[in-house]
């Protein structure tokens, strides 16, 4: 006797369980008024040296602090805690990307609600870190000017999972003929409405501007969560 | 590569409702797979099997079902298909628009087993 295979209904998110975690992560973070920013982008674009001159700048008039994502060293950590705002270091090993339970597990001994901004600089990687939800209020997507202005056609679905996306090194933009119309076409092609912001953490050119932007986008998301 | 941790949870999770039927064999797992998932279909076929070794799900086979990109076109107020996801625009009218519809998942439809 053979029993003809059954077909069983399922429908189940493959990523249930980073989704519960990071759902938990963002409800935690709504409750301790914690604006929550993520940095995604390819290896050498310039997260680091942009989030140092940030967390410089916001340390000096707010409660800041971030968690770096990186598969080995400590030497980001070890970069960004000269802006003297409070840092931790996620080694992932061969992981290539911030999971949201890395998040909860670097974060059970802060009280968060001490804090107006968390950054979260996610491995260097525009492939892996679009399908983790962190649990952030807003995904930050950084594109060097070095890097070409394809690149968000190369990589579309980050792009699409991101909420603002961040031009670096700017200063380097006229060395490096780089075309800012095509890249911000090229942007609004995969992603329509985003916002784009210009820095170059060197000179910090833009860096005003893009504070701005995270306290305008943090009143906001306070004024909608309060009930 | 996140291929293989994504495949490793689709062993799990099908192996979990495996045990809850009475350890029933699994033959097939049906996956609906977007292009915004972040997931390639050929890297997740190949991580499927390396996941499955020395599991009960052993020899068991991945069907992928792909899904296309839909998003809303606020000018034709409907559902359309994007020819592709370098643009995100109404292929009708070219309004580009970013209100995805269908194109993200990563899910798991249907299991099929032997009872």
């Amino acid at each position: 006797m053979s029993a003809a295979p059954r077909l069983l209904e399922v429908r189940k998110n493959v990523l249930k369980q980073n989704d519960v975690i990071a759902h938990a992560l963002r409800e935690r973070f709504r409750a301790s008024r914690v604006f929550v920013v993520s940095l995604v982008s390819s290896p050498g674009s310039g997260k680091t040296a942009f989030l140092e001159k940030a967390l410089t700048l916001l340390h000096a008039r707010c409660r800041v602090a971030a968690l770096v994502g990186d598969l080995a060293t400590e030497n980001d950590a070890a970069r960004l805690a000269r802006s003297l705002a409070p840092v931790k270091q996620i080694t992932t090993g061969t992981v290539c990307h911030l999971e949201a339970a890395m998040i909860q597990n670097a974060l059970a001994d802060w009280d968060v609600s001490q804090l107006d901004f968390l950054f979260i600089e996610n491995v260097g990687n525009l492939v892996c870190p679009s399908s983790y939800d962190l649990g952030e209020s807003l995904r930050m997507v950084l594109i060097s000017v070095t890097e070409g202005e394809d690149k968000p056609l190369k990589y579309p679905t980050i792009f699409n999972s991101a909420d603002v996306a961040v031009i670096t090194k700017m200063d380097l933009a006229s060395a490096v003929e780089f075309d800012e119309p095509i890249a911000r076409k090229n942007i609004q092609a995969v992603r329509p409405g985003m916002e784009i912001l210009k820095v170059s953490a060197k000179t910090g050119d833009g860096m005003n501007e893009f504070l701005e932007f995270i306290e305008t986008q943090r009143s906001r998301s306070r004024a909608t969560s309060a009930v | 590569m996140h291929e293989l941790s994504i495949a490793m949870s689709i062993v799990e999770m099908a192996e979990e409702e495996s045990a809850s039927r009475g350890n029933a064999q699994i033959l097939a797992v049906h996956l609906r797979l977007g292009p915004l998932s972040g997931v390639v279909k050929e890297a997740l076929l190949s991580s499927y099997e390396m996941a499955c070794a020395s599991t009960p799900l052993a020899g068991s086979q991945l069907l992928i079902e792909e899904v296309p990109v839909e998003v809303f076109c606020p000018r034709c107020k409907t559902r359309v298909r994007v020819s592709s996801i370098q643009w995100m625009a109404c292929p009708e009218c070219g309004t580009p628009t970013p209100e995805v519809l269908q194109g993200r998942e990563l899910e798991v439809t249907a299991l099929e087993m032997n009872e």
